[in-house]
């Protein structure tokens, strides 16, 4: 049986005081190492949210959240970021690269980031990426000279550098047409195949999550199906 | 280069629009600061330095005279009158001592000892009430430069030598090597040779002073070597007033500091400080909101911005690390064009106008600790500035 790598328990989140909007309701779900699973759902089921708090973004109402076994939930801001930035990777709709900095920058922030300094590893091994998501020839353009299926395709690589256990995509399509939308996803499969890399990619189009070998299906905060996990329904 | 000061530059390369505009706010608010500080500050030194050029910070002189009232038997007190006598011109009581213990006050630079009365200067029928200031001249250049407003001659005291105004020398029609009779109350004088003439810039003094040497003033004023006063320099003007009150207490003499004879002066430059200090709170104010403006506009696109540093790993200190570089690049650049800009603009302003002697007609005071003031407010407006956007905060929007 393959490594669990997150495991929730119980989450609820809830927003407000006196009107509480109760966004998600007690969800239990395990990823396991190398898992490509597809998280779907109507808009408003909690998709994002969940998506959020697993990625360390949001703090949770209640329940649990561990990540290779450690519960996060109890951790500082600063501890969450340092976990964030070697356990998880993310790739966001709107690709959220930063428009000042180049393709190969953006690749290269969380390496900078974690290290404080730039040193030539590390334009190596965000060349080496970008050249992965077949764009070693824009590693000198900066991020808004890019087309949208180029940034997204940049922001997967710098979802990657850090080797991440698991990467987080929030509707990674979503912004881009159908041709390119299957391009992405064929790549983020393709970075899953050969890197072991988990995913746990947010998405309400079929099309997208038929890619995944697990899908899991939430309905109004609370997960209504969990199919393909090793053969369940 | 650390990642923090990489982000700092690229984010201020990146936004063009936004940085000059902080750079101008700044730079101009700066500039201002220093232009009208220097001009204020110079009008001032001027103003003292123009006051203070012809006088002592403190002239220590002996008590006034005061009716000794004999004690009255009980029951004989009729209707009485205490007149006040007439003063004359006295000596120190052991003026030398007095000259020593001055000499060792904290805060007194120099003192001098004067012999000075009235007297009348006469030249045939041209007579001019005027008052002589007995000098050595070594000790007296310490407290005011008075070679400095020499005009013609020299300033030889020996024997009876004296240098008068301009005025004077005017009004009696001598000049260099004439010669003129000094006479002082009780049938005392002597003629003297005019060795120099003075210009202070002031009519009154240029007609009615005169310097002759200590041992001649004496004489004339049957001191007996005696000296009338004791003139001091101090090291802090602004504190000539203490100081004199200190004197007072501790000598029994009668003390007074430039200050406290020039009043007037004192208030209309305390008014003018107070006056820069408002115009610079509101300059500063100003440019303070100005950039809080132009921040204003970025806050929404910086809190998406951040969101995506702490989602790729960046923690909070170095978010905040990145908007204080940004702030002291900001205020480093901007103090140093708001130093040229105030530097350009009150030089400028200094050459326009000239007096007649060749000096500025607004002199400027560009100095270390104006640059230095000027630089610490542009830079606590540069670095206040990130407490602005929500980085520094836990406010940062999780990207979607």
């Amino acid at each position: 049986m393959a490594e669990s790598i997150l495991r929730v328990e119980g989450l609820t989140k809830t927003y407000g005081e006196r009107v509480v909007t109760r966004v998600l309701r007690g969800i239990d779900l395990e990823l396991e190492a190398g898992e490509f699973c597809a998280l779907t759902g109507p808009s408003g089921s909690g998709k994002t949210t969940l998506l959020n708090l697993v990625g360390l973004l949001d703090r949770v109402t209640r329940g649990k959240i561990f990540l290779q076994g450690r519960n996060t939930v109890p951790l500082d801001d600063d501890e969450r970021t340092d976990l964030r930035g070697h356990t998880l990777g993310f790739v966001f709709q709107f690709h959220h690269l930063l428009p000042a900095f180049t393709a190969l920058e953006n690749v290269m922030l969380p390496l900078l980031s974690r290290h404080g300094r730039r040193k030539p590893w590390m334009t190596e091994r965000a060349a080496e990426l970008l050249d992965d998501v077949g764009l070693s020839d824009r590693a000198r353009y900066k991020a808004t000279d890019l087309s949208g299926g180029e940034q997204q395709r940049v922001a997967i690589a710098r979802a990657l550098v850090m080797d991440p256990l698991l990467v987080l995509a929030d509707e990674p399509t979503g912004n881009l047409d159908t041709q390119t939308g299957e391009q992405v996803m064929a790549l983020m499969r393709r970075s899953n195949e050969t890197r072991g890399t988990a995913f746990l990619v947010v998405t309400h189009d079929d099309g997208v999550a038929r890619h995944c070998d697990r899908k899991v299906h939430m309905v109004d905060g609370a997960v209504d199906s969990d199919t393909g996990r090793g053969g369940e329904e | 280069m650390p990642f923090e000061l990489f982000v700092a530059l690229r984010y201020l390369r990146d936004g063009r629009v936004q940085t000059w505009l902080i750079l101008a706010g700044i730079g101009v608010g700066v500039g201002v600061i220093i232009f009208l500080s220097a001009l204020i500050v110079g009008l001032q030194a001027s103003i003292i330095d123009r006051t203070l050029g012809s006088q002592a910070h403190i002239v220590v002189r002996p008590p006034e005279e005061m009716p000794r009232v004999l004690p009255v038997p009980d029951g004989d007190m009729r209707a009485t009158e205490v007149q006040r006598p007439p003063q004359r011109i006295r000596a120190i009581t052991s003026g030398k001592q007095v000259e020593v213990r001055l000499r060792r006050l904290p805060g007194v630079v120099a003192v001098a000892p004067t012999a000075a009365g009235p007297a009348l200067a006469v030249r045939g029928p041209g007579t001019i009430s005027v008052t002589i200031r007995g000098i050595e001249l070594e000790t007296y250049r310490t407290i005011v430069d008075v070679e400095s407003r020499l005009v013609d001659g020299s300033f030889d005291l020996a024997g009876f030598h004296a240098v008068v105004g301009t005025e004077l020398a005017d009004k009696l029609g001598i000049g260099v090597g004439g010669r003129i009779r000094l006479q002082v109350s009780g049938g005392r004088g002597g003629t003297y040779t005019v060795s120099g003439i003075f210009d202070y810039g002031s009519r009154s003094l240029n007609e009615g002073l005169v310097f002759v040497s200590l041992r001649g003033a004496q004489t004339l004023f049957a001191l007996e070597g005696g000296f009338s006063t004791l003139e001091v320099r101090v090291d802090d003007i602004f504190e000539a007033d203490r100081l004199a009150a200190g004197i007072q207490d501790r000598l029994g003499l009668v003390a007074d500091s430039w200050m406290a004879q020039n009043r007037d002066l004192m208030t209309g430059l305390r008014s003018q400080s107070a006056s820069s200090v408002m115009i610079q709170v509101f300059v500063i104010l100003a440019v303070a909101l100005g950039i809080a403006s132009v921040l204003a506009v970025s806050v929404v696109q910086k809190a998406k911005e951040i969101g995506i540093l702490r989602a790729t790993g960046t923690r909070t200190v170095s978010v905040t690390r990145i908007f204080l570089l940004q702030g002291a690049i900001l205020g480093t650049a901007g103090s140093f064009i708001g130093i040229v800009l105030g530097t350009v603009l009150a030089l400028f302003f200094a050459s326009l106008a000239r007096n007649p002697d060749g000096s500025a007609t607004f002199p400027v005071a560009l100095t270390t600790f104006l640059y230095g003031r000027s630089v610490a407010v542009a830079l606590v407006e540069g670095c206040c500035r990130p407490s602005f956007p929500p980085g520094t905060r836990r406010a940062w929007t999780p990207p979607r």
